[in-house]
């Protein structure tokens, strides 16, 4: 940029000029305008960023005194289905005795739950090949079953077959009370 | 040139300011100083605190305040803003105050209406369910939501600071003032059907200030500022920065214009 | 002016790319090497400056549009929502409502220029009609952006401004409504003007390009208003003009920086943070500052149809003024009568504007009662606006075309480079040139 400046037109400029002095005025000019380019551009990315209202809406409170075993209660947050599942001692017993199959993506059963909690599973409820919203059923390892591209996941929610790479995931949550959570 | 150029934005200026003029029959608002005026001027967050108080158990009882969430009070620069918590959902005295009021949800199994604690992320609730019900319980009067009151009048912190001090005088002769009806000579019209709503110890404050009606309107409009445009603060703070910048490089462009014209007459 | 290029590809992609689409050598061309009068003023950089006015508020408002939401009973709160709870929202926002009326200051100060200096005169005149074409686009593009935030002003704004078409006889009616899409201003009125808010600033985009493809033909105006000469008249765009733009656009937006940043909203109207009401319009309706001297021409008639007319003719007096001005000489730098007559009308503007804020029947000095001439009061905000406006249409048809054919101007120099020249020799300006014979 500095160079452009001083080559152009008829600048000869007069004797006893130094060019460093001169070349360093058009060079700090050019690095403040890059400057100012470079700090006004965050807030014009930071803008579609979640909001301060989306923000607020991003962990929620579960009452789980509700649900009955066997039961699933799949609920919005941040957008996306969550499924709070009520597991039986059949589903966990089948969970825990895969725990060392052979998996994609190998995990144990405890691991997805939280401490003395094995009957409650909260997941994610998208499928972690393109998103979709897998059903609780089908496939053939008691759990949940992807209709777009054919994953099935196991009463643990890991993935067992088809095309997704991942375990449904497990998010942060924790709980408050003997019956409720807050996730997020 | 460049001084008339000056010249001429300055008549502009004066030309811009002009449509502020409006043409009521109100006395001019009061003077007072505000902590939050000027370039570099900052909330006090215990009168914040404060004036939360004061709307919280005066006003709300007929003012909404539609655009103001329970999160909001603890977000940088609200009154409950602890630097602990960066998340104002996870603010305790936000999450306490939220507790304290009821909140309509639909129950998930019967579809019923039913009443729940506020969350953090609950808005205020409005004190009448309708604009109709508003008027209904006073005398025909709407008590205008405070959302953005002190932005929505002209000299909007003065105003309404002197609506809330300018009751107790003697109407002019020939004004009738109806039953359930006010003289405030700081509103238009005079006429205001919002009762006196301040009075000496009515809000007690927490941090001993004594609780003058003076000291009630101010603080009460000192919250009300804030919650008008949460985000001032930030703006001048941004704005110091940039003004700042912005001398330094046309400091410099002015510097490289003069070099590189320096062998040109012109 | 453009004349033969100068521009020569320094690699081989760039001979490879100047053979196929030779975009490189019409940006040096027009960006470059552009010879330009060495002797431009401040006033020539108000062109950068709107450039870069009209840049800001298409980036600002495309984002801006990204989260605010079109509808009757969202549109408030949505604009809310962005100043609150949107990261960076009350920047983008209020760069958005504070850059229009920086985008006016600009376009006034630059239109003013063209007046002054002849820049109007041919061979400039369709350079000018498209600048009177930009600037009517702003004012529709402004209008319907104010009525977005649907406060009571943008409300009973649209309500005002959209009824004046219904004083056209027979079509006014069935078009108004039409416009509406409904019987009021109301929820599809709001919609439509989004969906052409966002698309006018990029018909403006587009008739820029032309303005300085216009611009482009025969060159800069200069403010001795003669032709350039020679080579020894003009210098290469960049780096001279771009450096000294880039400053005067740095210096501007100094002032607007202190718009943006600490009064953010004394350029607006309170009233327009009370969401719409059709039931109660608010006490004193008035449009945003820039639109007043046109509001103030609008009432000074009591004639609803004359006064639409009159309104409109202000703004079509601007698109037949290479016209209407007779004179040879194109600068007024060397017309000092017509100096005069352009200072009155400067000042003759700008008393519109405080006319059109102030309610037309109220005292222009207090307590001070003169005479009753025909419908009200001499000394009422009316009869000011009837003088500001009987000025603003004399100026343009009475005082231009008469001048030129009356006034001996100065004598102006024989090139640009001469006066400056004569100047540093201490002799008086052009004092051995005779008058510009050709516009």
């Amino acid at each position: 940029m500095a160079d452009t400046a001083v080559g152009a037109g008829p600048d000869h400029h007069a004797a006893g000029d130094d060019p460093n002095r001169r070349d360093f005025i058009h060079i700090a000019a050019s690095v403040a305008a890059l400057g100012a380019v470079g700090a006004l551009a965050w807030p014009f990315i930071d803008q579609m960023n979640p909001a301060g209202d989306t923000l607020a809406l991003a962990s929620i409170e579960f009452d789980l005194s509700k649900v009955v075993e066997g039961q699933q209660v799949t609920l919005k947050f941040r957008g996306k289905p969550l499924f709070v599942r009520h597991r039986t001692s059949a589903e966990i017993a089948a969970a825990i005795k895969d725990d060392h199959a052979s998996m994609r993506d190998p995990q144990t059963d405890e691991v997805r739950h939280k401490p003395g909690k094995a009957e409650w599973l909260i997941l994610l409820g998208s499928c972690t090949h393109l998103g979709c919203v897998p059903t609780f059923g089908g496939g053939e390892y008691g759990g949940w079953f992807c209709p777009c591209h054919g994953s099935v996941y196991d009463t643990s929610g890991r993935i067992r077959k088809g095309p997704a790479p991942k375990n449904l995931e497990v998010p942060e949550y924790a709980f408050l009370s003997e019956t409720k959570v807050k996730v997020g | 040139m460049l001084r008339k150029g000056i010249a001429l934005a300055a008549l502009g200026l004066a030309f811009l300011a002009a449509p502020a003029l409006a043409n009521t029959n109100a006395l001019p608002p009061k003077e007072a100083h505000w902590s939050d005026s000027g370039p570099f001027g900052k909330f006090d967050q215990a009168q914040l605190q404060r004036g939360y108080k004061v709307y919280r158990e005066v006003c709300s009882a007929c003012h909404s305040m539609n655009l103001m969430y329970f999160r909001n009070l603890g977000q940088p620069g609200g009154p409950f803003y602890e630097e602990k918590y960066k998340n104002p959902n996870d603010n305790p005295y936000v999450k306490s105050i939220a507790k304290d009021y009821q909140v309509d949800d639909i129950d998930s199994e019967t579809g019923d209406v039913v009443k729940r604690a506020a969350t953090s992320a609950d808005a205020f609730p409005a004190p009448f369910p309708n604009e109709a019900a508003a008027r209904a319980s006073n005398g025909g009067a709407l008590p205008p939501d405070l959302s953005v009151i002190i932005k929505a009048r002209e000299e909007g912190q003065e105003y309404v600071y002197s609506i809330l001090t300018g009751f107790g005088a003697a109407p002019p002769a020939g004004l009738k003032i109806e039953a359930g009806k006010y003289y405030n000579p700081y509103f238009p019209g005079g006429v205001i059907g919002m009762t006196p709503p301040l009075a000496a110890d009515k809000v007690t404050f927490d941090d001993g200030t004594k609780s003058t009606v003076d000291q009630q309107a101010k603080d009460v409009v000192a919250f009300l500022t804030w919650a008008s445009d949460p985000k001032a603060q930030e703006r001048k703070q941004f704005g110091l920065g940039a003004m700042i910048y912005l001398l330094i490089f046309s400091g410099l462009l002015y510097a490289s214009y003069r070099r590189i014209w320096r062998n040109v007459a012109h | 002016m453009s004349g033969h290029s100068t521009y020569e590809p320094k690699s081989g992609f760039e001979r490879w790319l100047d053979e196929r689409l030779p975009i490189l050598r019409w940006s040096a061309d027009h960006m470059m090497s552009f010879p330009t009068p060495k002797n431009l003023n401040y006033w020539w950089t108000f062109g950068a400056i709107l450039a870069m006015c009209l840049g800001v508020q298409i980036v600002t408002g495309i984002i801006l549009a990204m989260h605010y939401v079109p509808h009757e009973s969202l549109a408030f709160n949505s604009v809310e929502r962005i100043m609150r709870d949107v990261n960076y929202g009350w920047l983008i926002r209020y760069l958005h409502a504070n850059g229009a009326s920086m985008f006016f200051i600009a376009v006034y100060i630059h239109m003013f220029r063209g007046l002054y200096y002849g820049s109007y005169k041919a061979p400039r005149e369709v350079l000018w009609i498209l600048g009177c074409i930009i600037f009517f686009l702003m004012i529709a593009t402004a209008f319907m952006g104010y009525v977005l935030p649907w406060g009571q002003m943008s409300f009973h704004g649209a309500v005002v401004i959209t009824n004046l078409i219904g004083s056209l006889p027979i079509i006014g009616k069935p078009v108004t409504t039409w416009l509406w899409g409904g019987f009021a201003v109301g929820g599809a009125t709001l919609n439509r003007f989004f969906s052409l808010h966002y698309l006018l600033p990029f018909m403006i985009a587009g008739v820029v390009g032309l303005h300085i493809w216009a611009l482009h033909v025969p060159g800069n105006n200069n403010p001795t208003g003669v032709n350039v000469k020679s080579k020894e008249d003009t210098v290469p765009f960049h780096p001279y003009y771009t450096v000294k733009d880039g400053f005067a656009m740095s210096v501007f937006l100094i002032m607007f920086a202190v718009f943006v940043f600490y009064f953010p909203n004394v350029l607006g109207h309170a009233d327009n943070y009370v969401p719409a009401n059709p039931l109660v319009t608010p006490a004193h309706i008035v449009p945003e500052w820039y639109l007043l001297p046109f509001y103030a021409i609008l009432r000074a008639v009591p004639d609803k149809l004359i006064g639409v007319l009159l309104m409109f003719g202000a703004i079509a007096a601007l698109f037949i003024l290479p016209w209407l001005d007779t004179s040879r000489v194109r600068s007024m730098r060397y017309r000092p009568t017509a100096k005069l007559y352009f200072m009155i009308f400067v000042l003759a503007c700008i008393v519109l504007g405080f006319c059109g804020a102030h309610p037309p029947d109220q005292q222009v000095i207090n307590g001070f009662a003169t005479f009753q001439l025909l419908d009200s009061d001499l000394n009422t905000w009316v009869w000011l606006s009837r003088i500001g406006t009987l000025y603003y249409f004399a100026f343009f048809f009475f005082i231009l075309p008469l001048l030129g054919l009356t006034e001996t101007p100065l004598p102006t120099p024989e090139s640009i480079s001469e006066p400056v020249l004569s100047n540093s020799a201490n002799a008086p300006a052009g004092a051995a040139a005779s008058p510009e014979k050709r516009g």
